[in-house]
């Protein structure tokens, strides 16, 4: 594929610097003077800051198995509207992605979409039930090259079990990304234990489920001497003990996603399920506190957690409706909202939340590279200070369960680049990809 | 007033003002010819979800006695599992014409997200949802209160409750914490600590885990009902060590103030948290609560499709 040749002016990079950035076969190939280049496509990017192509380590995409929640078609098309470039497929599909098989052919299938990288996560267990370790090896050794395990939707609760993941993927320098969540202390719980759960008459999911599942993993990763990643972080006095783990040199990494960032506990009072998640919106402290985490780099990255259902899914009482919202389209303007705008961060710890840190956490290579000459041609362009509103009429994925629906959000993005060809433009999603 | 969710949703005239209009309509139940022509031509669904007879029959009558179209549906445990979803069937009511949907549902808020759906426009009236509410029990209740104890005012100022039991679990207690402490009554919990929700210290009532230094001061003591199956869920370790601290019997009965009453919502699990004896004893007040429950719904129905209170002394 020729890829054509593009001019990017008067961008602002992440350090606050404008600037010029010229795109030549998929590859970034000057920042700073301008280029002449008369075949080259110029681009306007006056107001807009540039980001490395964002890449989120936590992303449902539901295929095989639930392909009118969503496919890698459909999740890629809503990652490209987001600023995406890369995703990582969770596991918990059905068939579960744990044999090379299924981890291969969620990897073709985000190839054939062509808009971004599709990375799978490989379950840690058979079937994501928590007893027998699924063939890890032969999922890190297949096309898919899978690095990053996980349950998620699940907790390896097992202390036995976990612990064996964590020293197995030592081999070849993998990781475990924890869904923290002690099955026990949750059975059947649908929110935030708290003062709202006690008012609404809603089984609660109490903080200390989380934080004891953190607290014991830590442990567990500073004796085998191996690398975790503790998925969906939502409590303050989580928080805490990975503050208290990465003090003690324990090798750790916490994502935050990005409606933890922004929604509480109290939007549960409507009843309404599409507040519903696992884990639980929690309190205003707890987001204070998560805010604070990834500001300063307690909190490694934000992720998703983008999890599409249909609308029968949530179209229905609380306690038998789905967990789980969508994330992808609307994440960069989370945190611009909760974090940039609020002074919290700067762009520059935008893209090492949102790309450089989740590329490395998860070893994707030609991902979360400084823009500068030589890089991928991974980018994305936003501009901050035009709001927009959000229509679940109008998403680009399968499902419509955003919570952010008829809420104004800041900054606009207008492009997308993956591997030096846009991928979305002012509103409209390139539709490349299957042949 | 549209709907009847949450107590939450009134604020003290209102709740005033039903009791009030019970008080005016339990005179009509009293009286040889028991019906009112009021709702004539309405037509009002019980949507039952979830077993309960007594609510049922009690909601039944009471729209019968206003001379309501009346048509029960029960389906009965979780509507998803079952196939057919909270939004079909309120689509189906709605294509019935109903005007009114008497809601009893396992799941807390279920009412709520009928009222707020577009499912249906009708009025809609919650009968019990979950562990959360159960807003016309705590009015019956308020309303036998008041008859018993009432110092002549409309509300309650000046008169001590003490609700026990299983208040975790409890839509009853929910809705009386709201309403009783609204209508001025100073409210004490009494409970085992596993069945009191975290997050409970800014209620509107204090909490006390002593049954037996609580039962001489409150002119009310109103019992819960403790289902067997939270034994197993490791609330507290046997029937019988709760029934020992937190079962009302006959001597403890004996520590109560003169005039003081007890009550029930019912059904009684007579021997575990209340013996035979004292439920059937002259401080009970617990058949009469099912009395007084007809002519409460019957005020509900009347002010949300009537159009507003009964005037007092009115015919």
């Amino acid at each position: 594929m020729t890829t054509a040749n593009y001019c990017i002016k008067n961008v602002s990079l992440p350090n606050g610097v404008t600037t010029n950035i010229a795109i030549s076969d998929g590859t970034i190939v000057s920042v700073g003077n301008e280029v002449q280049d008369s075949a080259a496509i110029v681009i306007d990017g006056t107001g807009c800051v540039a980001l490395p192509g964002l890449v989120d380590l936590h992303t449902h995409l539901r295929e095989p198995g639930r392909e009118d929640a969503e496919t890698v078609l459909t999740g890629s098309r809503a990652g490209a509207k987001g600023g995406f470039t890369a995703l990582s497929a969770m596991a918990n599909t059905s068939p579960v992605a744990d044999t090379a098989g299924v981890v291969e052919q969620v990897y073709r299938l985000g190839q054939e979409a062509g808009l971004l990288d599709v990375f799978p996560i490989g379950a840690v267990t058979q079937g994501l039930k928590g007893e027998t370790l699924s063939e890890i090896g032969a999922m890190a050794d297949s096309v898919a090259r899978v690095r990053v395990f996980s349950d998620d939707g699940n907790c390896v609760s097992d202390p036995l079990v976990m612990r064996r993941a964590l020293e197995y993927i030592k081999k070849f320098g993998g990781v475990i990304a924890q869904h923290a969540q002690d099955p026990r202390m949750t059975v059947g719980s649908q929110m935030n234990e708290g003062e709202v759960s006690a008012r609404l008459g809603l089984k609660g999911w109490p903080a200390v489920a989380e934080e004891a599942i953190i607290a014991r993993d830590v442990l567990l990763a500073d004796h085998v001497k191996s690398r975790l990643h503790i998925a969906h972080l939502t409590t303050a006095g989580g928080v805490e003990i990975i503050r208290w783990a990465k003090a003690r040199g324990i090798d750790v990494t916490a994502e935050v996603t990005p409606h933890h960032l922004l929604l509480t506990d109290e939007l549960a009072r409507s009843y309404d399920p599409v507040y519903k998640v696992n884990p639980p919106l929690r309190t205003q402290s707890d987001v204070h506190a998560l805010r604070q985490a990834l500001a300063d780099g307690t909190i490694d990255i934000v992720a998703t957690d983008h999890a599409p259902h249909p609308t029968e899914a949530k179209e229905c009482e609380w306690q038998e409706a789905a967990f789980g919202m969508l994330g992808l389209e609307t994440a960069l303007s989370i945190v611009q909202k909760t974090m940039v705008d609020t002074g919290l961060m700067d762009w520059a710890q935008v893209a090492d939340r949102m790309s450089c840190a989740p590329a490395r956490i998860g070893g994707y290579e030609n991902q979360g590279q400084a823009l500068v000459a030589g890089s991928v041609a991974n980018l994305v362009l936003i501009n901050p200070s035009i709001k927009w509103t959000v229509d679940r009429e109008l998403v680009q994925s399968n499902s419509s369960n955003t919570p952010y629906h008829g809420l104004e959000l800041p900054g606009v993005i207008t492009h997308t680049f993956y591997k030096g060809e846009t991928t979305y433009v002012d509103g409209l999603v390139k539709s490349m990809g299957s042949k | 007033m549209k709907h009847l969710l949450s107590i939450g949703d009134l604020d003290k005239s209102e709740a005033i003002s039903i009791l009030d209009t019970a008080s005016e309509l339990a005179r009509v139940s009293d009286g040889a010819v028991k019906k009112l022509p009021t709702l004539r031509g309405r037509t009002i669904v019980n949507l039952f979800a979830e077993d309960s007879t007594r609510t049922r029959i009690s909601f039944e009558a009471a729209a019968k006695r206003l001379s309501a179209d009346v048509i029960n549906f029960s389906a009965k445990g979780s509507s998803v599992s079952k196939g057919e979803s909270l939004k079909d069937t309120a689509m189906t009511l709605q294509a019935m014409g109903a005007d009114a949907v008497v809601i009893r549902h396992s799941a807390s808020g279920a009412a709520q997200r009928l009222a707020d759906s577009e499912w249906m426009s009708g009025s809609v009236v919650n009968a019990g949802d979950g562990t959360h509410e159960h807003p016309s029990q705590a009015l019956l209740d308020a309303f036998t209160i008041r008859k018993h104890l009432g110092m002549g005012g409309s509300d309650l100022a000046g008169l001590s409750v003490a609700i026990v039991g299983d208040i975790l679990h409890s839509r009853v207690a929910r809705s009386n914490v709201l309403l009783l402490s609204m209508l001025g009554a100073k409210i004490t919990l009494v409970a085992p600590p596993t069945l009191l929700p975290v997050g409970i210290h800014n209620w509107p009532a204090v909490v006390s885990y002593d049954f037996d230094s609580v039962i001489p001061h409150v002119d009310v003591v109103m019992m819960l009902r403790v289902q067997q199956e939270r034994m197993s869920e490791l609330f507290f370790p046997s029937a019988r060590e709760y029934s020992r601290y937190f079962g009302l019997n006959a001597d403890r009965m004996s520590s109560m103030k003169k005039g003081a009453i007890i009550m029930h919502p019912g059904p009684m699990n007579r021997g575990l948290e209340i013996s035979a004896q004292v439920a059937d004893s002259s401080r009970s007040v617990i058949t009469e609560q099912v009395t007084n429950g007809v002519s409460v719904r019957m005020a509900i129905l009347y002010v949300l499709l009537a159009g507003g209170a009964l005037e007092v002394g009115s015919n």
